[in-house]
């Protein structure tokens, strides 16, 4: 057959591209299963993380177990509503103004995990970070991002950043005031900050800003004594 | 080994006198992007060996059939779904590299030595030697993205896969990491120092 004529040009490619998209299609069903998974850990690894717990992936699901008691959704005024709290993708449920708690027994006390969800400079970014039984105290955080740059904005993955958030205040004189995140060495007054990443002032800023939008979905729900 | 010598010449070629990346100049951005840490700079070197290896062989078995007029899509295709694939068994097996490689997976996509071997080599040899070609320019790209990530890790944040290397006592005397390596600009001035170290040892590539 005449390998320069249209008919053959135009069959040649047809047969690839479905040829392709079969074994694409194939590869893609036959991991989902494995991929799910590991995500699931990762999730796992992650919300565990924030109460300062560190576990390799494959003993994530039986320490998850063992130290969250409990996982709902609240709504904006705080009150639970339906939903599962670890299925949820966190930007999607914040638009429906319903915000996933973990609650969790660490140290013999109990802690309360909320989700984070933001940008930073090249993707999203996301993280969970928990408050003490005064619903006050940051006890830990961990943040994750998609795609930031390595050795600059992706440095907020490491504990050097993350453990910075310990025991610093969200609320100030019952106020909402988050925890600024600022260039290493300046200050502000009026409420609790740490330092940022050098280089990386964008993806810090989304962290920044991250807490901020993310953490005042849960203000009602942090406020009330009742729950 | 049962090479012979041409094969040889393939194979060990593009590590040094024939390199991708110091001699043709190409896979310069991934360079670039990739080597502010020495870990992903090894991971994408691997992915890469990987993928312009299988890309030649498959381009080389086809290369009879693939019509003229289209040879360049059929191409991308091929190392599209190779990359494609790539990412989700990293996904199912490996989910702490695809992490750590994240968006850079898909680059390789991108990587102007892929199309290069393709056109150049493998639709003009036998899958043997195409394997061959694949394996020494994915290598010889990886050799450069090692050496670069391997000084831009330790001048910049005075660790190597990770670990600190540079003693505290050093920051006490008042040593400081050099913020300027994580910048992408360096990786350029590295590679630029590679190839004058690799032009200076070998005169026969110095243009007049």
């Amino acid at each position: 057959m005449n390998r320069d004529s249209n008919i053959y040009t135009i069959l040649y490619a047809s047969i690839m591209v479905v040829l392709v998209a079969v074994v694409l299609a194939f590869t893609s069903q036959s991991l989902r299963s494995y991929q799910q998974e590991n995500e699931e850990n990762d999730k796992r690894q992650q919300i565990l993380r924030s109460i300062n717990v560190q576990v390799p992936a494959n003993e994530a699901k039986a320490k998850y177990n063992e130290l969250i008691k409990d996982a709902f959704i609240v709504n904006e005024q705080g009150e639970r509503i339906e939903g599962d709290a670890f299925a949820a993708d966190a930007a999607k449920a914040f638009e429906q103004h319903a915000y996933p708690v973990f609650i969790a027994q660490a140290d013999g006390q109990t802690k309360y995990i909320m989700t984070l969800s933001g940008s930073g400079l090249w993707g999203p970014l996301w993280g969970y970070i928990s408050v003490n039984d005064d619903r006050n105290t940051i006890y830990g955080a961990d943040f994750s991002h998609s795609g930031e740059t390595p050795g600059l904005g992706a440095e907020i993955v490491l504990p050097s950043f993350s453990g910075q958030f310990a025991g610093k205040h969200l609320f100030v004189n019952g106020e909402f005031k988050s925890v600024e995140i600022v260039k290493p060495g300046k200050s502000v007054a009026g409420q609790d900050y740490v330092d940022g990443i050098s280089g990386g002032t964008i993806t810090s800023q989304g962290v920044n800003r991250m807490i901020f939008d993310s953490l005042s979905g849960y203000v009602h729900f942090l406020t009330s004594q009742n729950q | 080994m049962g090479l012979s010598t041409k094969n040889k010449e393939i194979l060990l070629g593009p590590l040094s006198k024939n390199n991708p990346v110091i001699i043709q100049m190409l896979g310069i951005c991934s360079a670039l992007a990739v080597t502010s840490k020495l870990e992903p700079s090894i991971v994408m070197a691997v992915s890469v060996t990987a993928v312009v290896a299988f890309a030649n062989v498959i381009i080389s078995l086809l290369r009879n059939t693939i019509p003229a007029r289209i040879r360049i899509i059929v191409q991308l295709v091929v190392v599209a779904a190779l990359v494609t694939i790539v990412s989700e068994v990293l996904k199912a097996f490996a989910f702490d590299v695809n992490k750590q490689l994240s968006v850079f997976v898909g680059l390789i996509i991108t990587n102007c030595i892929l199309m290069g071997r393709l056109e150049a080599f493998a639709l003009g040899n036998g899958p043997w030697e195409s394997f061959l070609d694949g394996l020494g320019n994915g290598l010889g790209y990886g050799i450069i993205l090692v050496i670069i990530g391997f000084f831009r890790e330790l001048l910049g944040s005075g660790t190597l896969l990770g670990f600190q290397v540079i003693p505290d006592v050093f920051y006490q005397w008042g040593y400081v990491n050099n913020g300027l390596m994580i910048l992408p600009p360096m990786a350029l001035i590295v590679v630029a120092v590679i190839i004058w170290v690799h032009r200076s040892r070998n005169k026969d590539l110095q243009e007049n």
